[in-house]
């Protein structure tokens, strides 16, 4: 025989016995069935999402069991908190021959332009220069200064004016670019650029306080940046 | 007819109970009608309930509303929320998550929300964060706590008001973005000494749903020392090349600093997510309950209608068959 499960029973359903006004009823079962639908596929859903790989669940909570346990035993009433990597699926271990693609990560506050996509060459702004990053380079974490970053797929390169920010790049061939603003190069007014750049060199030399004086440095640099990525 | 008389005047002229708590003064206030009833003042306690019925639908309107406007502010910061969930994982993929770390200087950021009405999730955040302070505690040791939002502040306040270094209220009067955050990270990062930030905040899984959530963020210091420990995640950093103009220390500072600034958005995104999941539901429930007491006054009040005609109707026909015999 097959056991079908009972639906949760909640409170306010008890007293649909004594009130005989239908529309009442009504008007309370789709909220509550919406609800239920929720819990049930929140549940299943976050089962499937937060554990992807099996065979990694041992690594991924043996940094969270030792503050699971030491919470247990301090607090024990209170269910531990979650840590961020019970919400992240775990990365790859590194392989043992380089792998042929690149997976980017590019991420800004509003929203995530690429996300796991496997890619030839990223070529990224650091403080240092352009650097460009192809699958088997080495681990790296590089601080980005407002230039041209460009990620080639096989022939199609897309290219983003990003401010700063920072780029990790992992021994697995995955790379992670966290930038603050990305445009793409054909959004940017040349002449808004230009007027940025003469106003911000005017108030570069007009500065008085240390402050305004790094401001307006920014300032240039990112104009500066902005005119060479629009021209070169 | 007096009787008529007297219950027509009645009606004009019984004021109006303003009933500030109807969920409460309900019940212990429909016994005395119902002994009014037999005490022979009918027509007032029908007016009683009629005036608890009509604050009581009013309070029914009002929260089936405000459960409107959670619900469409509810989608608007969903989408942002869940866009800003990528921010925080390449941070955790680098530095791993360290909610274990054993440090002298623990600052407890505890985000929460500025107004109520929404349900536990405020409490919960408080609940934790005293947790924490509890588990970090030790010889040696000292927890701060850093407040964003009122209500943490009202319960923090308390009871340790000496442990609370800033507090940060009105953080949604304009919409959330990244430029705020980073200001008030800035803030926090320059007015507060650490060793480890713990944010703690509600993670939105669902509308009915909300996680407490711990994320921390580690000084620049202990990132060096626990590489140097080579203890699990943090003891690959140190194969990381480091490209930066600057010496190594500069760039795992600017980097720790980053860090902060990503996850408080994330974390602040996702409390006001939750914030006003939690108010949605905890309205739709206000307002069923609502619904539920107007049924059972309506009752009563036909009820105590039904009661006095019949009275009225008992004196008259035993007053008619006392004239006739």
């Amino acid at each position: 025989m097959i056991q079908i499960p009972k639906p949760i029973t909640l409170p306010h359903f008890k007293l649909a016995a004594k009130t005989t006004n239908n529309l009442s009823q009504r008007l309370q079962s789709p909220p509550t069935m919406f609800r239920r639908f929720l819990c049930r596929a929140s549940t299943t859903t976050m089962r499937s999402w937060r554990r992807p790989f099996s065979t990694d669940l041992s690594a991924e909570t043996s940094a969270d069991s030792k503050f699971v346990e030491a919470w247990r035993k301090a607090i024990p009433n209170v269910e531990p908190p979650k840590t961020p990597s019970a919400f992240m699926a775990t990365r790859p271990s590194t392989p043992s021959s380089i792998p042929s693609k690149l997976t980017v990560n590019f991420v800004l506050p509003y929203s995530s332009q690429l996300s796991a996509k496997e890619v030839d060459m990223v070529i990224i702004p650091a403080t240092t220069g352009q650097m460009g990053v192809l699958p088997g380079h080495v681990a790296t974490i590089a601080e980005l200064k407002p230039g041209v970053l460009s990620v080639h797929e096989g022939n199609d390169t897309t290219k983003y004016f990003v401010s700063g920010g920072f780029a990790f790049v992992h021994a697995n061939s995955f790379a992670d670019i966290i930038a603050i603003e990305a445009v793409p190069l054909d959004r940017i007014d040349p002449n808004l650029v230009q007027k940025g750049l003469t106003d911000f060199t005017q108030k570069l030399s007009t500065a008085s306080t240390d402050v305004e004086k790094a401001e307006a440095q920014i300032g240039v640099d990112v104009h500066s940046a902005l005119n060479a990525a629009l021209t070169g | 007819m007096a009787m008529a008389a007297l219950r027509r005047e009645g009606r004009r002229f019984a004021t109006p109970l303003i009933s500030p708590n109807p969920a409460i003064a309900l019940r212990s206030s429909i016994i005395p009608s119902q002994e009014q009833v037999s005490s022979g003042v009918r027509c007032i306690s029908t007016q009683i309930v009629r005036n608890r019925m009509k604050s009581v639908k009013n309070i029914q309107k009002i929260t089936k509303a405000m459960k409107m406007v959670a619900a469409s502010k509810l989608r608007a910061i969903q989408t942002r929320a869940e866009n800003s969930r990528g921010l925080w994982q390449p941070f955790t993929a680098l530095l791993g998550d360290s909610a274990s770390v054993d440090v002298k200087k623990n600052v407890i950021v505890t985000i929460s929300a500025d107004k109520g009405l929404c349900g536990g999730i405020n409490s919960t955040s408080v609940k934790i964060s005293r947790a924490l302070h509890k588990l970090n505690s030790g010889p040696e040791k000292e927890n701060k706590y850093v407040v964003l939002g009122e209500k943490a502040k009202a319960q923090l306040v308390r009871d340790s008001k000496k442990d609370i270094e800033l507090i940060m209220t009105e953080l949604q009067k304009n919409p959330l973005n990244y430029t705020q955050v980073s200001v008030m990270a800035d803030d926090i990062l320059k007015n507060v000494e650490f060793d480890a930030l713990r944010i703690v905040f509600n993670k939105f899984q669902s509308v009915v749903s909300f996680l407490p959530t711990v994320s921390t963020v580690l000084s620049p210091e202990v990132v060096e020392r626990e590489a140097a420990e080579s203890g699990g995640k943090l003891g690959e950093l140190d194969l990381y090349e480091v490209e930066g103009a600057e010496t190594k220390s500069e760039v795992l500072q600017n980097l720790a600093e980053f860090q902060f600034s990503c996850v408080m958005f994330n974390a602040v995104l996702e409390n006001a997510t939750s914030e006003q999941g939690a108010r949605m539901s905890a309205m739709d429930s206000s307002s069923r309950n609502a619904g539920d007491m107007l049924d059972r006054l309506t009752l009563t009040y036909n009820r105590t209608r039904q009661a006095s005609i019949t009275t009225e109707l008992i004196e008259i026909i035993s007053g008619a068959s006392a004239l006739e015999g």
